[in-house]
Formats: structure tokens, sequence, C-alpha cells
């Protein structure tokens, strides 16, 4: 039983089921499979997360993010007094989380290809792009520049899910994708 | 004996006193039996506290009950995390650990008056953690995350739970030394042993990775240390939280084993098979930290590949091997005792009545299933992009630890009654439910859990009807779906865990002690002439011939590889990023 010493003292010696043996090829190959896949996806997949980092300054970063808004502002998303940023196509982006917002609003186009540019001012936050559903961990003091690709039109949503105090529920942003040269 | 007698040892050792097991044979030391006992009290209590609070988070984030405010579903989301995930948790451990070393091994526990120390150290830290906990101004979750600060209590209260932890890790591998030294034992120590070494091993690495972050932490919440850095952070407390998990899972894995082994006589089918499992874990499950940071800035896809695949998936090559020996030493028993007709005799006459076996059998097949397979999907590092942080992640813990450890633990929970606490099992009727009430809510929770992840929903959050954001959002009708079905199968376990707690305790305090005859109830489904037979050869009596658990592994393997690949899928609709 599992509750006595192994039977035979030299147990190591004892020979292995052909059963068992070939169950431990077959898991230990599908474990190469999986670790070959990731691989492969940074190759010829199109979702891998950019290493493009910079340590910042939390203060730099809400300058540039301000400079950003700017310099692109079109308008205010509804009655929320929240600026939208019209990005030129493949142009950067810039969007802050703090207690307890994502800002600003971005417009971008359909098929353009930007860099987005994230940092967290003061906690941990999550960019959760709903519904599209990417996940993306934001920190204070680091720059994090993704290029990104919008593939439909549509108003999508920026929802925190990486937990920062009481507010959390609250803390949304948006990002509108519109067609290309239907820019708002 | 001469010579072990002399020094401390051997005052000890003449001031331990056993008793014989009428049901095993085994020598049990009076001092390992009354620690085993006070850790698995404690163990009863903090899982009725942090049970009944996972129920108060499952009725809030189930949108039409959503029952706690903000700031109380916050606080009540870490304490639940705390009580069950750590303190519940570990305290059993603790009690495996005296019982897989002490008592299977025939030996007096080394050191007792340490093991005491040990309890009172845990046991001060698990209060005053909830303490600051309940004060209000630590609702920093389970991870507290840097830069968001806890009051020092809650840091100081983790340190004393986990060196209070370290001690009883040692207390573990002094009771080896003295066993082996006293030879209380012939040749190797048994797999159950083993895999509790092997618990024991990473959660010496474990609470080092603790030390190592809390301790700095502590000091910067009380103002000496100016900065910690969020990532490093991250990276050495995840060596502690994911590595515990693993812990677990080494622990769950014996005490799979154990049932097997009291309840049918079951022998691992290759001891170097499933020792080499073990030793996997030991090897590879560390690097688990990088689990929690795919998506994280400022580290290498390399980093990120190696780690998170623990190495090529060794530490998951290591639990597909137990998933296929733990059933297999299983079929290799019933067939030995006589259910060889058709491939599935042996399983549909297994002692499904006897909760001890129900409970490990569920839980062997919910964390392979729902535990197993999620996790390594939620591990996969630009798969993770579609799931960190949403109700997937405690979708699939919730399958490991709940599911998976929990369940186990419950199920050992009959055996310890009447072995360690000589009591009978009251109310058995309601113990032969119990399993199922709890594993079928457990169940229900990480797939329902898993399912709203996938939709997108964030976990730890309050509210996602979004009511007071300036930017409102709606998540797909199904969520809350989800969420309600989340809410009714926490219901369900919730029952499940009451029924647990009630006939643990009330069999405590008010069973009926077992006689020197063995208790009534017999803890071995099989006459004890055949088990004896059962275990008479290794390789569980040559019937090596297992069809049903091929054919278990199978479903398992397709399932896995269907599911793996789907979600490459789904990623691959995703907008293109890099």
């Amino acid at each position: 039983m599992a509750v006595q010493p192994p039977e035979a003292r030299l147990w190591w010696n004892e020979p292995v089921a052909r059963g068992e043996l070939v169950w431990v090829a077959v898991a230990f190959l599908w474990g190469v499979v999986m670790f070959v896949m990731m691989i492969w996806w940074h190759l010829e997949g199109r979702q891998n997360l950019s290493t493009e980092v910079y340590r910042i300054d939390p203060e730099v970063f809400r300058s540039r993010v301000e400079a950003f808004v700017e310099q692109h502002k079109v308008g205010e998303e509804g009655t929320t007094g929240i600026p939208i940023a019209r990005v030129p196509p493949g142009g950067d982006a810039y969007m802050l989380g703090r207690l307890w917002e994502w800002w600003p609003v971005l417009e971008l186009e359909k098929g353009k290809t930007y860099r987005l540019h994230l940092s967290s001012l003061d906690w941990q936050h999550g960019f959760s792009l709903q519904p599209v559903n990417m996940n993306i961990q934001v920190h204070p003091g680091i720059e994090h520049v993704l290029t990104i690709t919008p593939t439909e039109a549509g108003v999508f949503s920026v929802v925190c899910n990486e937990f920062c105090g009481v507010g959390h529920h609250q803390m949304t942003g948006r990002i509108r994708v519109v067609e290309p040269g239907k820019g708002g | 004996m001469a010579t072990a007698a002399a020094g401390l040892g051997g005052l000890e050792a003449l001031a331990a006193r056993f008793r014989t097991c009428p049901v095993t044979g085994l020598k049990v030391d009076a001092a390992a039996e009354t620690l085993i006992k006070v850790n698995a009290v404690a163990a009863v209590v903090f899982l009725a506290i942090g049970g009944l609070l996972g129920l108060l988070v499952a009725l809030t984030r189930w949108q039409g009950v959503h029952l706690l405010g903000p700031d109380a579903f916050y606080l009540v989301l870490t304490a639940h995390g705390i009580n069950v995930l750590l303190l519940w948790i570990i305290f059993f451990e603790v009690a495996v650990l005296y019982f897989a070393s002490a008592v299977i091994l025939n030996s007096r526990l080394a050191a007792p008056q340490m093991a005491w120390v040990a309890f009172v150290l845990m046991v001060s830290g698990a209060l005053t953690v909830n303490w600051a906990v309940l004060q209000g101004d630590s609702s920093v979750m389970f991870t507290s995350y840097v830069p968001m600060q806890a009051s020092p209590l809650f840091y100081l209260g983790l340190i004393l739970f986990a060196v209070g932890a370290l001690i009883a890790c040692f207390v573990f591998f002094g009771t080896l030394v003295v066993a082996k030294e006293e030879k209380t034992y012939e040749g190797s120590i048994p797999l159950v042993t083993f895999g509790a070494l092997t618990a024991a091993i990473i959660a010496v690495f474990t609470i080092a990775s603790g030390a190592i972050i809390l301790i700095p932490t502590l000091l910067w919440s009380l103002g000496y240390i100016r900065h910690i850095d969020s990532v490093l952070y991250k990276l050495v407390w995840w060596g502690m939280g994911h590595s515990s998990q693993q812990i677990n899972v080494s622990a769950h894995v014996a005490v799979w084993y154990l049932i097997g082994a009291l309840v049918l006589g079951a022998k691992p089918i290759s001891e170097k098979v499933s020792r080499l499992a073990f030793f996997f874990y030991i090897l590879f499950l560390q690097i688990a930290s990088a689990h929690h940071m795919l998506v994280e800035p400022g580290l290498s896809a390399e980093w990120k590949v190696f780690n998170t695949s623990y190495a090529m998936y060794l530490a998951v090559l290591g639990s597909m091997i137990h998933g296929m020996t733990v059933p297999g030493a299983i079929e290799a028993a019933q067939r030995k005792r006589g259910f060889t007709n058709g491939i599935f005799e042996w399983l549909r006459k297994a002692p499904w009545d006897n909760p001890a076996f129900a409970g490990m059998f569920l839980s062997l097949v919910l964390f392979g299933f729902l535990g197993g397979i999620s996790g390594v999907v939620l591990g996969a590092e630009q798969l993770n992009i579609m799931m960190h942080n949403t109700l997937y992640v405690p979708g699939h813990f919730h399958a490991t630890v709940v599911a998976g450890t929990t369940l186990a633990f419950m199920a050992v929970t009959y055996l310890v009654l009447p072995l360690i606490f000589r009591r009978e099992v009251m109310f058995p009727t309601l113990a032969k439910w119990q399993p199922y009430l709890f594993g079928i809510g457990a169940g229900g929770i990480s797939l329902f859990m898993m399912g709203a992840g996938t939709l997108g929903v964030s976990r730890r959050h309050w509210d996602i009807t979004f009511s007071d954001a300036a930017l409102g959002f709606d998540y797909p009708g199904a969520a809350f779906l989800m969420l309600g079905l989340n809410g009714l199968f926490a219901i369900l376990a919730t029952v499940g865990g009451a029924l647990y707690v009630v006939i643990t305790v009330a069999s405590v305090l008010f069973g009926e002690r077992v006689g020197p005859e063995g208790p009534k109830t017999p803890i071995s489904a099989a006459p004890a002439a055949v088990t004896a037979e059962a275990v008479g050869k290794y390789g569980s009596a040559g019937t090596l011939h297992l069809p049903g658990t091929y054919v278990l592994i199978t479903v398992f393997f397709v399932a896995f590889v269907l599911y793996y690949f789907v979600n490459w899928k789904y990623l691959s609709e995703l907008w293109p990023m890099g």
C-alpha cells in the first residue's frame, strides 16, 4: 500500500508497465507541443504582448498625456467632460490609468495600426478592453508601448480589472473605432 | 535504541507514549495525535469562517441579489481569500505532515514542544491578519499588490503565520530523521510520506519567498523603506502565492494515494513513476510565479515562455502521471478484489457511499478536468491575454483548490475521525451526501466563473452594471446568467461545506468513542482478509491490465487537446497586437 514502504527494497529497479510508459511518453510529447506552440505564435501569430517598455516618472507620463490630449482633442465624451483624442492613423496614442478612470477617450480608425502608450499614475490597474477581451496589466512608473490594430468599428470599453480600492468598479474608459476617413 | 537514547532525543523517546491503531496496526504517538487534532480543528474553524465569507462574495456578484455594499464586499473578499486559501489549507496541511511522518512511519514526533510553538505562532498570525482586515483599512485583497498599502498588522500577521508554518515543516523533517535513526520502518519511506515530503520541501521555498517580500513590505508600511518595485513585488510574492498552491497539489495527491490505500488497499502501480512525478513538482513548480506575470510589462517573452511552461511542462507531466497512476492503482486494487467484468465494473462498484472514497474520486476528476486543463490554458503565454484578471482566474483556482484540495481534505477527514480522533462519524447518511453536494457545488462555481471570465467579466469587481461609472458599459446578458448560476452553485457548495463542518464538529464533540476493536463503520471497503491479500504483492498484485483507466485518460487527453486549440482559435480573432 501507499502507506507502507515499497515492498521491493530496490524499487527503482522494478520494471514499469507498458501502459504507464506509453502515457508518460504521450504526456511528455504533448508538453513539447504546447511549449513549441507559444514560440511558434511569436513567429507566426498576430497577438503577442509587446516588450517595448520604459521606466518613467508618473508626473512625466501625465504631462505627456496632457500634451497629447491638447494636440489631438476633437471633442468631449457626452456630458462627462472627458476629452476625446483623435489619433492620426499610425500615430502614437496615450492612455493613463489613475484612481478611478482611464483617460482620455481615444478615437482610432479601423484597420490602422497605432502605438498605444499605457501607464498608471498611482497604483496598479488592469487595462481590460471589452468586449474584445484583451487584458494587460498596467504599473505605475512603467510605460508600456503596444502596437494595436482595431479590426472592427464601434464603441469599446476599457474596464479596470486589477483591484484598485473602493472605486475600482467605477474605473472605466472608452476607445471609439471609426471607419477609415469617417472620424467625428 | 541504545545510542539514540543519549541526549534530549532519547528523553523524548522515553516520554512518548504510543497506542496501536486497531485498524491499521500503526503505532500512534500521543503527542503527534494531539497536534494533528488541534491543527485539524483550527483548519475547520477557518474553513467555516472563510467559506461563509465566500458565500457572501458569490451572493454579491450575483447581480440580482447584490448583497453587500462596495466597502463590505472588498473587505469580505480579502478575508475570504486569507481564511480559506491560506489558513484552512495550511493548518490542515500541518496536520497531514504530522500524520504522514509520525503516524505512517510508526515514529514519535520530533520536538513536540516546537510543534506547539508553531501552532501558537500560526494561530496568533491568523488572528492578527483577520483583525487587521476587519479594521477596514487593509482591504487589499489576498495579493496585497504594492503600491496599495495595508496596515502593518496585516503583513505582521502573515509573517507570524508563515514562521509558524516553517517551524511545522522542520518538525516534519525532524520526524523523518528520528524515524530513520530509530529504524521505525524498513527500506524507503512510503509513497504518501514521500508526497508529504514533496509538499514540505516546496513549503520551505514558498515561505522563504514570502519572507523575502513580506518583511520589506512590512517595513515599507511602517515607513522605514521608501519604495517597493511593483513588478519585483509580484515576482517574489507569487513565488509564495503560486508555489503554496503546489504545496496543496502535492499534499492532496498524497491524500488521494492515502485514501486509495486505506479504503481499497490500492498500491501505486509503479513506485518509481509515482515518485518521479512528485520529484518533478520539487524541481519545476516553483517557477510558476510567471503564470501571474504573462501580461506584465518589463519581462522578456523568453522568460515568460520558459517559466510559464514550468520548463517545458515537466511539472504538468508530473500531474498527468498522477492523473493516470491514481485511478490506475484503484482499478488494479478493485480488479484484485474481484470486480473484473468489462471495462468499468471496478468503477461502477466502487464504494461510492463511502464519503472518503467518493470525495477523493470527485476531487481527482474535478481537479484534472476543470482545474488542470484550465490552468494549462491560462498559463499559455499568449492565451493569457484573453483571461488575465478575468473571472476565469478564480474559476480555475476554485477548481484546483476547492474542488481539488479542499474536497480531498474533507474526504480524508472521514478517515481521520475514526483513526485519530477515535470517534464514529455522526450522521452517516448526511456524510454520504456531503462530498457530492460540495463537489458539484464547487465544480459549478468553477465552471460558471470560467464562463463569465471567457465573456470578459473582471474578477474582484463589485458592480458589473457600472451604475456609478462615468462611462458605462454592458457585459453580455450571458455574463449575468453565469454569475447567477455561480451564486446558486455557491449555495450548494455552502450546504455541502456546512454539512462537513457540522458532521466533523459533532463527531469530535459527541461522536461515539471507537473501541479497541476498531470503528463500527469499516474504513476499508473490503473484508480485512481480502485487503491483506490485495497488498500482498508489489504492483497491485500483477493486475496491470487497466482498460478502464486507459479509457478515462484518453477522454481526458482528447478534452485537453480540443480545449487547448479552441482557445488559440479564439485568440487569433482578437485585434492584432505586438
